[in-house]
């Protein structure tokens, strides 16, 4: 027999009026808006972009207001957005070596050509709670220093190429596999892993990186170069027949060296593993570029050991939304599924019971 | 001026007001074209999505990063010439204007006013801006200096 449950609806809706009382909060104190959290959350704003794999600030600290700061909230709602955008095209390649640079760091040279530049960075703070985060106090303007010229930075990765040490890029213009509109295969290529790792949970590639560097799938990296700034973003208009801009977005990107590896024909070289995510999102770009190279086991001859460099389990559980839902789903009401297994359970032990009593009027 | 040229010089001017902020273009939209004649929607203005792309180690095979929201919108004016605007974010109104502006830069009469109005604003704009990021950045830059220790 199946009972339809009915009557869940009043209390649904008193509860989302609940929410929206508790997500507000206190009626005497202002609300938050929009500019406070793209301009004081920016790092929040910027890690609900990357994983809502949409390029949208205004809508992502929405998101974030909306989810009460519940960060994965707030990317599954981007991504729910995401779904009701016609695509218009796709852009051109960005360039990330005409990046505008706003911090770029290297560990490998000290004086690369182009130099350190720190930038807003939390490195070297203390990590002490401010007192002053408590209240409001005047911060001072940033300082300024006239820049010689237009300094070029080249990316690491193409100074150590002047030397043949280090694997190349193998420029193409082949169209890359589309996570959004294809099932995944197994094995998947280098530029849909990619795609997937760009949108991936930073918990969950930082725990994997973190893993590569314990000692499962050892790569032995060096950060070869991380930058942040701003790129331009082309499209291809066919109604004005050339490509225009439309504006910039905020990108990190990290090149990783990593162990080297032939010693055949081209001699002995550094490989790479790549990481390039929307908004500043250090921490981020490195795990991803960890978990890029650990994954191209194959290409290397390496033994795929360890959970980083299995590549079916790294895509099919680098996804929060995809892992929120699954997980999440259990708290819905599965009464009919329980009764199920509650009334097998009963048939098993009734038979059990009828069997014991028989084993002992039989001894 | 050749076809190429004015590719070239129709690519800067739609290039420096995508990158215009709303506001400013707003403002000098309001200010300049006053008595323009009037545009009317073709296309839009309509909100979608691009897919952006990387490539991957920067330099090789591209690969999708993510998409972004845009706007974009075509109009024409009673004489016939077609603007075309593609702009990054949800500004229905920022895509039309500068749909509005590409429509009338194609007139005689009004690409000039359309240049020094509103182009050179909006390209000494993003100089100033990209300026004043850099000597920021710039003032974060490591000057490594060798402490030397001991003879010789």
């Amino acid at each position: 027999m199946y009972v339809a449950v009915k009557g869940g609806e009043a209390a649904i809706a008193n509860a989302h009026r609940l929410l929206a009382d508790r997500r507000r909060g206190d009626r005497d104190v202002p609300a938050l808006t929009l500019e406070q959290i793209t301009g004081q959350l920016a790092l929040a704003v910027d890690r609900v972009m990357a994983e809502g794999s949409l390029y949208d600030p205004d809508l992502a600290a929405m998101a974030v207001r909306q989810s009460r700061g519940d960060m994965i909230e707030a990317i599954f709602l981007l991504r729910a957005y995401r779904t009701t955008l016609a695509r218009f095209g796709n852009s051109r390649p960005i360039d990330t070596a005409k990046m505008r640079i706003e911090r770029r760091v290297s560990a490998t040279y000290k004086d690369i050509p182009g130099g350190q530049l720190l930038g807003p960075t939390f490195d070297y703070t203390h990590r002490l709670i401010d007192p002053a985060m408590a209240g409001d106090e005047p911060v001072d303007e940033p300082l300024r220093r006239a820049r010689e010229d237009e300094r070029r930075a080249p990316r690491v990765t193409d100074i150590l190429n002047d030397e043949g040490l280090i694997e190349r890029d193998v420029l193409s213009d082949e169209e890359p596999g589309d996570l959004t509109r294809d099932p995944t295969a197994f094995p998947a290529d280098r530029d849909v892993r990619l795609q997937a790792l760009a949108r991936g949970d930073e918990g969950f590639l930082l725990s994997l990186g973190y893993s590569t560097q314990r000692g499962y799938g050892r790569t032995h990296p060096f950060v070869g170069e991380i930058r942040i700034g701003l790129v331009d973003v082309e499209i291809d208009v066919p109604e004005l027949g050339f490509a225009v801009s439309l504006g910039q977005v905020r990108v990190t990107e990290c090149q990783m060296v990593s162990q080297f590896t032939g010693g055949g024909e081209e001699g002995a070289k550094f490989t790479r593993g790549y990481g390039l995510v929307f908004g500043q999102s250090e921490r981020k770009a490195m795990a991803m570029s960890l978990v890029d190279r650990a994954l191209r086991a194959d290409e290397f001859d390496e033994q795929r050991l360890a959970p980083a460099q299995d590549e079916e389990f790294v895509l099919a559980h680098c996804d929060n939304v995809q892992a929120t839902g699954f997980v999440e789903h259990l708290k819905l009401p599965h009464y009919v599924d329980f009764q199920a297994e509650l009334d097998l359970l009963r048939t098993l032990n009734t038979a059990k019971a009828k069997n014991d009593e028989m084993r002992e009027a039989a001894e | 001026m050749t076809a190429e040229t004015a590719n070239a010089r129709r690519k800067r001017a739609l290039d420096a007001m995508a990158s215009m902020p709303a506001n400013m273009l707003s403002d000098l939209y309001k200010e300049n074209t006053a008595g323009a004649p009037g545009a009317i929607a073709v296309r839009g203005p309509e909100i979608g999505a691009i897919m952006l792309r990387g490539r991957i180690g920067g330099g090789g095979a591209p690969f999708n990063l993510g998409e972004a929201s845009v706007t974009r919108a075509t109009v024409r004016l009673d004489s016939g010439e077609l603007g075309h605007s593609i702009v990054l974010g949800r500004d229905a109104d920022k895509a039309r204007m500068i749909a509005h502006l590409d429509a009338l830069r194609q007139l005689p009469d009004w690409i000039g006013r359309v240049e020094k109005a509103i182009v050179e604003p909006a390209l000494e704009h993003a100089r100033a801006e990209a300026k004043l990021q850099a000597e920021e950045t710039e003032a974060t830059r490591v000057d490594f200096f060798t402490m030397v220790r001991g003879e010789d």
